[in-house]
């Protein structure tokens, strides 16, 4: 059952150097809080999924939390490269980072199979393509029903799964609306998993819409306003597309990147303090 | 040049956009054929249905979106689905009848690479990779390409295939399976090329207005088949290129340096 926390504890609590780890939201409500606090802790060899890797990961990879990641679009979108994540995997900046590639529809089959307890996803994709070439984990199946041949991928169960929400209750059942990419999948495949919402409130329900994923399978719910940023919560703030451009001047040199980490990362209590810190700077 | 009052980045936009039917169903990739898919909706094709693959089913946005999943997207949207639906039930299921894809390379078979350039393990470019790329190029009834020509982009050898269009050539993509007719036509800011209904090599079977036949075969990293019947681009009406510049102000204002709102 759902306890509330604050995100300091949930993630001193749930994630341990060495784990698989996926934060996960689709450009919408990107848990950014989340992946910082992570920072903070100094959590070590960890291996991120996420469908697209964008910012948050780009600075855990620059941080040195990551071993190896599972992905299937890394960019800065609308922007360009990520600059720390290809500083890790060209040139093992800060250390080598290996990587497991899948396109989309891979990385959604297989959330969705972690999610319904299977071992593997079945899918028809990847025919022709150059990806089964660089990634072992791609093989074939045939249908016992038509003999037709299929591809079969390995079911994603991560240790810990991370989400932003709009919403949850004192009970912690969580809501969220708009864009909901792979949030739910990633909630119900993963082992343990933390959800940082906007704010707390007495009552959520599908009312107005959204959706509700009840408190049994959520161990622990962060009050964290903003804590998409950059990204964005519908209903709550926009995206920060501006910031978005700032971060590829800021990534590019290493040296710069982590003075600007420690500046207004390592050097701050929490993600309200990060905040608070950026706008001083002029940064949002 | 000079005399023309558009520029080749409008002429590519304008030539993709009267590609796409005035009923349409169309799976759009972010950048090139979003500007393109929207003009069209913008133009002659008020009723297309556009789809993002952040789970955006027939959105109307005001604005070009930055990414996949801008808020304009879901709050202009008839519906919004999760991301395993679309690529399930929706890409894999056959639902869409155009998938419009941008690239970093293609060949002369219209394949795409997005994933990088030189040896896997040792790129010298490494690209962000597929989205959802494949899947829309296996399955959609028909797939348009539109990127900037360009030796560096229409190459002789992909080092990577990530998504399918014509694979070997001849009847190699049916072969393997794959649904629809794959890519029908690749347009640049040059001209378009379609592919040989045998051969299935992209051929230039269309100049846009001021380019040369030559300077599209230095652009190009194979040796380029010309259509006998090479037809010219017809010019952008005077209503597109009002309309697409609209667009591009609007997209311009809305991304304007912003602030957290509180």
């Amino acid at each position: 059952m759902t306890t509330i926390k604050t995100l300091k504890e949930a993630i001193a609590l749930y994630v341990k150097p060495g784990m698989t780890v996926a934060l996960e939201g689709f450009t919408h409500l990107i848990p950014n809080a989340a992946g910082l606090e992570i920072i903070r802790q100094g959590i070590k060899n960890l291996t991120l999924v996420r469908m697209t890797p964008d910012l948050i990961y780009d600075q855990m990879i620059g941080m040195g939390c990551a071993d190896r990641m599972i992905f299937s679009w890394g960019g800065n979108p609308g922007v360009g490269s990520l600059h720390r994540f290809r500083d890790a995997y060209e040139n093992a900046t800060p250390h080598k980072l290996t990587i497991e590639e899948h396109d989309h529809a891979a990385m959604a089959n297989a959330y969705t199979a972690g999610a319904a307890g299977l071992p593997l996803a079945v899918f028809d994709g990847y025919n022709g393509t150059s990806y089964a070439d660089h990634n072992a984990n791609i093989r074939s199946i045939t249908c016992p029903f038509t003999g037709k041949e299929l591809t079969a991928i390995p079911a994603l169960r991560p240790d810990v799964g991370i989400i932003h929400a709009q919403r949850a209750d004192r009970d912690g059942n969580v809501w969220l609306d708009g864009i909901s990419g792979v949030q739910k999948e990633t909630v119900l495949a993963s082992t343990h998993t933390i959800v940082t919402v906007e704010e707390i409130v007495d009552h959520v329900s599908e009312d107005q819409g959204g959706c509700v994923i009840p408190n049994w399978v959520i161990d622990a719910v962060c009050e964290t306003p903003y804590g998409a940023f950059p990204s964005y919560a519908s209903g709550y703030y926009e995206r920060n597309n501006s910031f978005y451009m700032q971060w590829d001047e800021i990534s590019r040199d290493y040296d710069r990147f982590l003075h600007w980490m420690q500046t207004f990362v390592l050097e701050t209590k929490d993600f309200s303090e990060y905040l608070e810190k950026l706008r001083e700077a002029k940064y949002v | 040049m000079s005399s023309l009052n558009f520029n080749l980045q409008e002429m590519m936009t304008v030539a993709a956009s009267r590609m796409l039917a005035a009923d349409d169903v169309c799976f759009v990739g972010i950048g090139l054929p979003s500007a393109a898919a929207n003009l069209a909706r913008l133009t002659h094709a008020e009723n297309i249905k556009l789809i993002y693959e952040s789970g955006t089913l027939d959105t109307k946005p005001k604005t070009l979106p930055l990414s996949i999943g801008d808020g304009e997207l879901s709050d202009t949207a008839l519906s919004v689905i999760s991301v395993p639906e679309m690529f399930r039930y929706w890409l894999q299921g056959g639902k869409i009848r155009t998938g419009f894809l941008g690239a970093a390379q293609v060949d002369r078979f219209a394949n795409i690479n997005t994933t990088v350039i030189g040896p896997y393990d040792a790129p010298k470019v490494r690209l962000p990779g597929a989205g959802g790329a494949p899947l829309i190029a296996s399955h959609c009834q028909r797939v348009l390409i539109t990127l900037r020509h360009s030796k560096r982009a229409f190459v002789e050898q992909l080092d990577f295939i990530t998504s399918v269009g014509f694979y070997e050539g001849g009847n190699s993509r049916e072969e393997l399976g794959l649904r629809g007719q794959g890519p029908v036509m690749v347009i640049t800011d040059l001209g378009i090329l379609e592919p040989d209904p045998i051969s299935r090599e992209l051929v230039l079977t269309h100049l846009h207005p001021g380019v040369s036949v030559e300077q599209v075969i230095t652009a190009t990293g194979w040796p380029l088949k010309i259509d006998a019947d090479l037809k010219t681009t017809p010019a952008p009406t005077a209503e597109e290129l009002y309309l697409l510049r609209e667009l591009n102000a609007r997209t311009q204002e809305a991304y304007a340096p912003d602030g957290l709102s509180t």
